[in-house]
């Protein structure tokens, strides 16, 4: 075929279109799991199953190896609208949640399974809200077909054809998607392989605990004395609040929806032996956990379990809308803090969680040889 | 003039309410209530940190004679009595937001406290200080955290053990409370172990133990690192304001720094 300069100039897609004929990749081999592109019947005569979420940072009772074949798994969230205080001094913040909680809760099932999820808007709430899942394919995530206003509710199937642990998030759109993001709303689901996670040599790796820590950034103005400002409403809030978007600096950086909110009473648990599974969302901007005191055994860093976890890492890096997953087996007794590694936004703008591990102290891995003593004369 | 008996350890401590008004030069400010503690003994046990053969031991049980009549403040220095001395221009103005004059003054360092102190003691021509750790468990009474060690063998047992007495003993509402929200001791002394911890003039120390338990040699002392007394004892570097994000804290931080003080003076039962 004769290919003009102009067409050359469009590069060879613009010259193949002017060619009538448009070639598509259909022979890339699909990731893992991934079904072919034909593959478009939807599940027929499968099993139905109802899943009730719970709070984070704890997670829902699931199966890690998939005793079952897959299932249509039913959910539902419903978007709570809350004022809400975020830290110790009395701040507060025009919140928006699913099932009330910030992050929203983790949602576990297998690859192959369909999440059906119901969201409903009730109409004391003021602003339509949708879902964006990230472990969903098409229609932005699903939330071109999820817009409900106040008072409505929609239902949404999407097959979970990817395994790892995915961001999901409000999107209503424009201006609306940051701002809905940074008042709360979003949450991670969780994808297991359907024979459970798999170290880089194949061989099965098990949690007895899991953890969920949603990481969020708040962008509350503050007044002409650096006081932070509380409104009336969201609408009220919103115009400062975009204003303080942009600055791109956060006010609050947290853990589980304010500050402090995983330590003290609210500390997580473990003990000497016990392997626990974190899983770690940030739905705006990036972070870097690490858990002081402990390591990552096997790290997702980026999430996505068709690929073999990193191992032995000090510091893993969570892309801001992503989510990623540490296993790691506590060796020591103690107090840990599990904290975002920019220690300025660990101690200063909330992002700290602690660990309070019992069991028995391990004196080949550390010892104090000797306790804090006047420096020796002589 | 009332009086309350009280046991700390089997010491009766007579207490009573005095106010003490004085000559008033044009200008000067209404002296503070305060609440004078008769001697008595205290037995508590002692602050700092102490090893005994390199390794972490338990701070001993000690007995402190409190050998003469000890006055202290009987409210939290406020933000109104505060900023009479930032107009004054001795004190360093406290962080915005703290505009409400009956709450107690908070986010002030060591370093505020005792400029505090040394204005005051001018003002007034007595002199006020802030009170000693012995001091202030003494005037706190029962509110006194007073915490016995925690007999666990090892440090990091003993760690995970005050991580979780620190927790149970938190405030909950840590904001600063109108003067008075959290009542009185047993000695009259208002909001004392409330939601502001209170600093006190004594120092960071390490102590080394012999086998008898008894102090052996100078020790570490850090008066860069003062304690502040509440629910729990904490220690505090001098110039820091707000312990939620500084400090030595290794557990729960104090909600908020402020101070009373301790007034130094013979005459203080003068009447006119």
């Amino acid at each position: 075929m004769n290919i003009s300069r102009r067409f050359a100039l469009l590069g060879v897609a613009g010259a193949a279109g002017a060619a009538g004929l448009i070639s598509l990749s259909g022979t890339n081999v699909p990731p893992a799991g991934v079904p072919a592109i034909a593959d478009t019947a939807p599940p027929v005569a499968l099993r139905r199953e109802k899943v009730n979420l719970v709070a984070p940072p704890h997670v829902h009772p699931h199966n890690q190896v998939a005793n079952q074949p897959p299932a249509i798994k039913e959910f539902k969230l419903t978007v709570e609208e809350k004022k809400i205080v975020v830290d110790e001094d009395g701040t507060t913040m025009h919140a928006m949640t699913y099932n009330g909680s910030i992050p929203a809760p983790l949602m576990v099932v297998h690859e192959g399974d369909y999440i059906e999820l119901t969201l409903v808007n009730p109409a004391t709430n003021t602003m339509a809200h949708n879902i964006d899942f990230h472990a969903a394919t098409g229609a932005l995530g699903g939330a071109a077909l999820t817009l409900i206003n106040p008072g409505e509710q929609t239902v949404l199937r999407f097959k979970a054809t990817r395994p790892g642990v995915f961001v999901y998030h409000c999107a209503p759109g424009g201006p609306m998607i940051p701002w809905h993001v940074v008042s709360g709303m979003s949450g991670v689901v969780m994808v297991l392989p359907r024979d459970g996670l798999k170290d880089a040599q194949g061989r099965p790796l098990h949690y007895d605990r899991i953890y969920y820590v949603g990481e969020s950034d708040f962008y509350i103005p503050r007044d002409e004395k650096g006081k932070f400002k509380s409104y009336d409403s969201a609408g009220e809030a919103y115009t400062e609040t975009e204003q303080a978007m942009r600055g791109l600096i956060p006010s609050h950086v947290v853990f589980n929806g304010k500050v402090g909110a995983l330590t003290g009473k609210n500390a997580m648990t473990s003990h000497v032996g016990e392997t626990v599974l974190i899983v770690h969302s940030q739905a705006n901007r990036d972070t870097r956990p690490h858990l002081i005191g402990g390591h990552g055994d096997y790290v997702w860093e980026s999430g996505k379990f068709s690929n073999p976890p990193e191992t032995n890492l000090e510091t893993w890096f969570v892309r801001g809308g992503s989510a990623g997953a540490a296993l790691y087996t506590f060796r020591q007794p103690g107090v840990y803090a599990y904290v975002n590694h920019n220690l300025i936004e660990a101690a200063l703008l909330g992002a700290t969680a602690h660990f309070k591990v019992d069991g028995k102290w391990n004196d080949d891995l550390m010892t104090q040889v000797q306790a804090p003593t006047p420096i020796k004369t002589a | 003039m009332t009086c309350l008996v009280k046991s700390i350890c089997g010491a009766a401590v007579l207490v009573a309410a005095i106010m003490v008004p004085r000559a008033a030069a044009a200008g000067a400010i209404e002296p503070p209530a305060l609440v004078a503690l008769k001697p008595g003994e205290l037995q508590y046990w002692a602050a700092g940190e102490f090893t005994r053969d390199g390794k972490p031991a338990d701070a001993p049980h000690v007995t402190v004679q409190m050998s003469t009549p000890l006055s202290i403040m009987r409210h939290e220095v406020s933000v109104g009595d505060y900023n009479r001395c930032v107009a004054d221009k001795a004190c360093v103005p406290l962080s915005d937001g703290q505009t409400n004059p009956d709450l107690p003054a908070v986010m002030v360092s060591f370093n505020d406290a005792t400029a505090y102190a040394a204005w005051l003691s001018k003002q007034s021509g007595a002199h006020y200080r802030l009170p000693t750790d012995a001091e202030w468990t003494y005037a706190a009474g029962h509110r006194a955290p007073n915490e016995a060690p925690l007999g666990k063998a090892d440090a990091v047992a003993r760690w995970v053990a005050q991580y979780t007495r620190e927790s149970q003993a938190a405030p909950v509402d840590t904001r600063p409370q109108p003067i008075g929200h959290f009542g009185a001791s047993e000695n009259g002394l208002v909001d004392i172990a409330g939601n502001v911890w209170e600093w006190t003039d004594s120092c960071y120390t390490r102590t080394v133990l012999d086998a008898a338990g008894q102090p052996v040699g100078h020790g570490t002392v850090n008066c860069g690192v003062r304690i502040a007394e509440g629910r729990h004892r904490a220690y505090v570097v001098d110039f820091i304001r707000d312990a939620r994000a500084g400090g030595c804290a290794a557990g729960i931080p104090p909600s908020n720094l402020g101070f009373r003080l301790v007034r130094d003076d013979k005459s203080v039962w003068s009447l006119f």
